[in-house]
């Protein structure tokens, strides 16, 4: 059962993080980059974090992606305008893409093998109690500083969409 | 059939996420996508934590996954303000024609 449902989202991830790199309409990658969101959100629960899987909803599915669409809509923004490429980048691009993910792959199995399996509930520390008690005690100056951290962003944007730059 | 998935497999599926999403920031033209496929790159990094923290059963990684989302709520928020300033004064979302700091 673990193994098909991680199949299942595994595909369903990796197919539409691949419509989001081939789509040439902004609007169609960014519902593709919600499918990906949720389908980590169900991994996330496969592996025993909760808490993370409704924050990836919540947060990315929900805020993230909203702010996405909105600015896609309020721009505009039509259909990527087809350029030719550099001749490097079109010799070089797919190889140099596929040696980059199979060492990735390779180091990953090579340092990982077959050691740890995942049964869904063979972790128990990721419900909301343990992550607050991690946060407001082991993380707590991190949480603070990201507090500030989120004033500054809010500022910045503020400023960057004025009226008027000048 | 395997009874439970290594844990190899999620990071494979990791790498992969990440690699696509390095993918579409190279070989894309339009601005909003490029900046979509860093919250690709960001979703596959805190999938990676998570395993990890399973592997270690610690609770540690899911609160890096957790900064790694707030980190990207705000970038989300600065980089689609300055994609609309962007857009503003110069009426493109080309990124191959936002580059005057190459002359």
């Amino acid at each position: 059962m673990d193994v098909i449902l991680f199949l299942v989202f595994a595909i369903i991830a990796v197919v539409c993080a691949i419509n989001v790199v081939v789509q040439t309409h902004p609007i169609s990658s960014a519902v593709s980059l919600v499918g990906v969101m949720a389908s980590l959100a169900v991994l996330y629960l496969l592996l025993g974090a909760e808490f993370l899987a409704a924050a990836q909803v919540i947060v990315y599915a929900g805020a993230i992606m909203v702010l996405f669409v909105f600015v896609i809509m309020l721009l505009n923004a039509g259909a990527e305008a087809k350029k030719g490429r550099s001749f490097t980048a079109q010799l070089l691009g797919l190889p140099l893409w596929v040696a980059f993910l199979g060492l990735m792959a390779f180091f990953v199995q090579r340092l990982f093998p077959q050691s740890t399996l995942v049964h869904f509930g063979g972790f128990k520390g990721g419900g909301a109690a343990e992550i607050g008690h991690a946060l407001f005690t082991t993380f707590l100056l991190p949480f603070e500083v990201t507090s500030i951290l989120i004033l500054v962003a809010i500022l910045g944007a503020i400023v960057l969409a004025r009226k008027e730059m000048d | 059939m395997l009874a439970a998935v290594p844990i190899s497999w999620y990071l494979t599926l990791s790498a992969v996420l990440f690699a696509l999403g390095v993918a579409g920031f190279v070989f894309r033209r339009n601005i909003i996508t490029v900046f979509m496929s860093i919250e690709l790159m960001l979703n596959a990094v805190n999938l990676s934590f998570v395993t990890f923290s399973y592997h270690r059963q610690q609770v540690n990684g899911h609160l890096y996954a957790f900064f790694v989302m707030v980190v990207a709520a705000a970038e989300a928020a600065v980089g689609l303000a300055i994609i609309l300033t962007i857009f503003k004064n110069r009426g493109t979302l080309n990124i191959d024609d936002v580059d005057s700091m190459k002359d």
